[in-house]
């Protein structure tokens, strides 16, 4: 195992490690607002995670994955925003 | 003059220092997340650590493969995401002020107060708008 490989892997338990953390925060966020935030912060983690994946095995078709999951985390957050306006209203 | 360096080797360190660069930034929005006492404070941290730790390990990613369509790919990705995590932070603040998400109580209000004020009539008006109709 190379050096370069260790680091990828290295890199990618350090994410899991933020995702735990995202987690915990997200089963005791005391309101839904940061429920919403730790859900965009999940989906760019996840980003990230799929672009280490894809340096790891040199495959180039995970990116495509990494283009929608930027475009739905957004559209996501957003809907969810709007949602809680409209129903507190 | 330029057979004997070793190319690959060359990408692999730069890659290597980026994502690290970016994972550390990760690393450190979650514990902000984590960690802060109040919602808006916790939603600064994870705008920005977030934004550059995903461009960070993006541009490491573009930089090992060396490809054009890649680097096209990885560009559109970063333009993407920062043109939206901004928008939807501002959004998700917005809500937060409209639904009374308390603050935290030693954040100096001295000059957010006219605004908050404003905010909470205006919406009752509206409630009283809609009941109306």
């Amino acid at each position: 195992m190379s050096l370069f490989s260790f680091t990828l892997i290295f890199a990618m338990a350090a994410l899991s490690i933020c995702l735990v953390l995202i987690g915990i925060r997200f089963a005791l966020g005391p309101t839904l607002p940061d429920r919403i935030t730790c859900f965009d912060m999940f989906v760019s983690n996840i980003i990230g995670i799929v672009a280490i994946y894809t340096e790891l095995t040199g495959n180039h078709d995970f990116i495509d994955v990494a283009i929608i999951l930027s475009l739905f985390g957004f559209l996501g957050s957003i809907s969810f925003a709007y949602y809680l306006m409209k129903s507190t209203r | 003059m330029f057979e004997n360096i070793n190319f690959l080797l060359i990408r692999e360190i730069i890659s290597s220092v980026l994502i690290i660069m970016g994972v550390i930034f990760m690393l450190i929005a979650a514990i902000g997340l984590l960690r802060f006492p109040d919602f808006y404070i916790r939603m600064s941290a994870i705008t920005k650590g977030s934004t550059l730790g995903v461009g960070l390990i993006l541009t490491g990613m573009g930089t090992y493969f060396n490809e054009p369509d890649i680097l096209l790919k990885v560009l559109l990705i970063i333009g993407f995401t920062l043109l939206t995590s901004p928008v939807a932070a501002h959004v998700i603040g917005r809500t937060a002020v409209r639904n009374k998400i308390p603050f935290w109580e030693r954040t100096d209000l001295e000059e957010f107060k006219d605004y908050l004020h404003k905010e909470h009539s205006t919406h009752r008006d509206h409630e009283r708008d809609n009941k109306h109709l």
